[in-house]
């Protein structure tokens, strides 16, 4: 049995301890804004925050986040949050959209760590999420946008 | 001259040659194959008289772990790390940042955790994540890549250049590090060092009983 706080609930899971996360939050949570990628930790279409940090769910088996926190695209919240959500409806960032709660939950961890991102800030915190229809150039122009928002 | 003893000594001669050229390359291969997955004993190394020349050979063995790409690619030589046997950068496409832990929003562990992980996704190339409670990348001052192991051997004896520890923390260090460790238990998918870490480190201590002589080149 593991237990955890998701979106600020106390859960539990009582399967195989290796499930990955994100099957967790997918299939049983069916909290289904978290998207299956590749599932090698390579595109950013599963990321959600754990314990504040951003992590890859496709591969962090269940048995490892005994105690944790664990935040989705469902429960993200604060002032990060609501200037992301703004600044990407702004800009009409996504085209098709399936990567986009994984972009998402990293530019609002990056600008919990660091809230005036620099071009380089941003494209080393995003360089995990990768985006099929390469809406990268309106990904960096709505986390400034987004950190330009947050100064008033 | 007896025609028929010459012809058949020339026969036989070239009977042990063909068969030398047929039985060599494949037992050489398959004798160099096991030596490169294991480590010779540092006790082995006893009968080489000379100390300077035993001290060199002990170090030349350890480097077959400290010059294996599980080792060299995490002491990169850029802020790149790199990765697979081929040493190919490092993708996604990460950087050094404070400390070697990556940067604010892609640190290491936003995908490595304390254990090796298996993989859920089809990939021919990726097996499992590797993990460690202690991963991150080597500071710069410590980079391998592009050097000879001579040159990696008086790094690792520099103090400023192998993070301010005497010889005995280095010996400690190669023989008890549990990320050093990691090169023996690399997770699926990935060939692991050779030998034990047990074996390196009494490679190590050896070498540096033996007055820490470091090869030419």
């Amino acid at each position: 049995m593991v237990t955890f706080t998701l979106n600020g609930q106390e859960r539990t899971f009582d399967g195989d301890p290796d499930t990955p996360l994100l099957w967790v939050i997918r299939d049983f949570e069916k909290l289904t804004g978290t998207k299956y990628g590749c599932g090698v930790a390579q595109c950013g279409a599963c990321t959600v925050h754990l314990d504040g940090m951003p992590r890859r769910s496709c591969i962090t088996p269940i048995a490892t986040i005994e105690g944790s926190d664990v935040v989705t695209i469902e429960g993200v919240s604060g002032k990060e949050a609501d200037a992301v959500k703004t600044a990407w409806a702004g800009l009409d960032v996504p085209q098709c959209g399936y990567c986009q709660s994984g972009q998402v939950m990293s530019a609002v961890a990056l600008l919990q760590m660091v809230p005036k991102p620099t071009d380089d800030d941003i494209d080393g915190a995003m360089t995990g999420n990768i985006c099929r229809c390469a809406t990268y150039h309106r990904i960096r122009a709505a986390i400034h946008n987004a950190a330009n928002s947050m100064e008033g | 001259m007896n025609w028929k003893l010459a012809i058949t000594g020339v026969a036989t001669l070239c009977l042990f040659v063909g068969a030398g050229t047929l039985l060599s390359p494949a037992s050489v291969a398959q004798d160099a194959k096991t030596d490169a997955k294991t480590l010779k004993p540092a006790t082995s190394f006893e009968t080489i008289a000379n100390q300077r020349e035993r001290s060199v050979a002990l170090f030349q063995e350890a480097g077959k772990v400290i010059q294996h790409p599980r080792c060299v690619n995490c002491h990169p030589a850029t802020d790149r790390p790199l990765q697979g046997i081929n040493m190919h950068p490092h993708q996604p496409p990460v950087v050094r940042g404070d400390g070697g832990m990556g940067l604010p929003g892609m640190q290491c562990t936003t995908c490595h955790s304390a254990e090796n992980t298996p993989v859920v996704g089809q990939a021919d190339t990726i097996k499992s994540i590797p993990g460690n409670p202690a991963w991150h990348l080597a500071p710069i001052e410590m980079a391998w890549v592009g050097k000879s192991l001579g040159q990696i051997c008086q790094q690792i004896k520099d103090p400023a250049r192998n993070g301010g520890k005497t010889m005995d923390q280095i010996v400690e260090h190669m023989a008890h590090d549990e990320l050093v460790g990691w090169g023996w238990n690399p997770g699926a998918g990935r060939e692991p060092v050779p030998g034990t870490q047990a074996e390196f480190g009494e490679l190590i201590g050896a070498w540096v009983k033996s007055g820490a002589a470091c090869p030419a080149s």
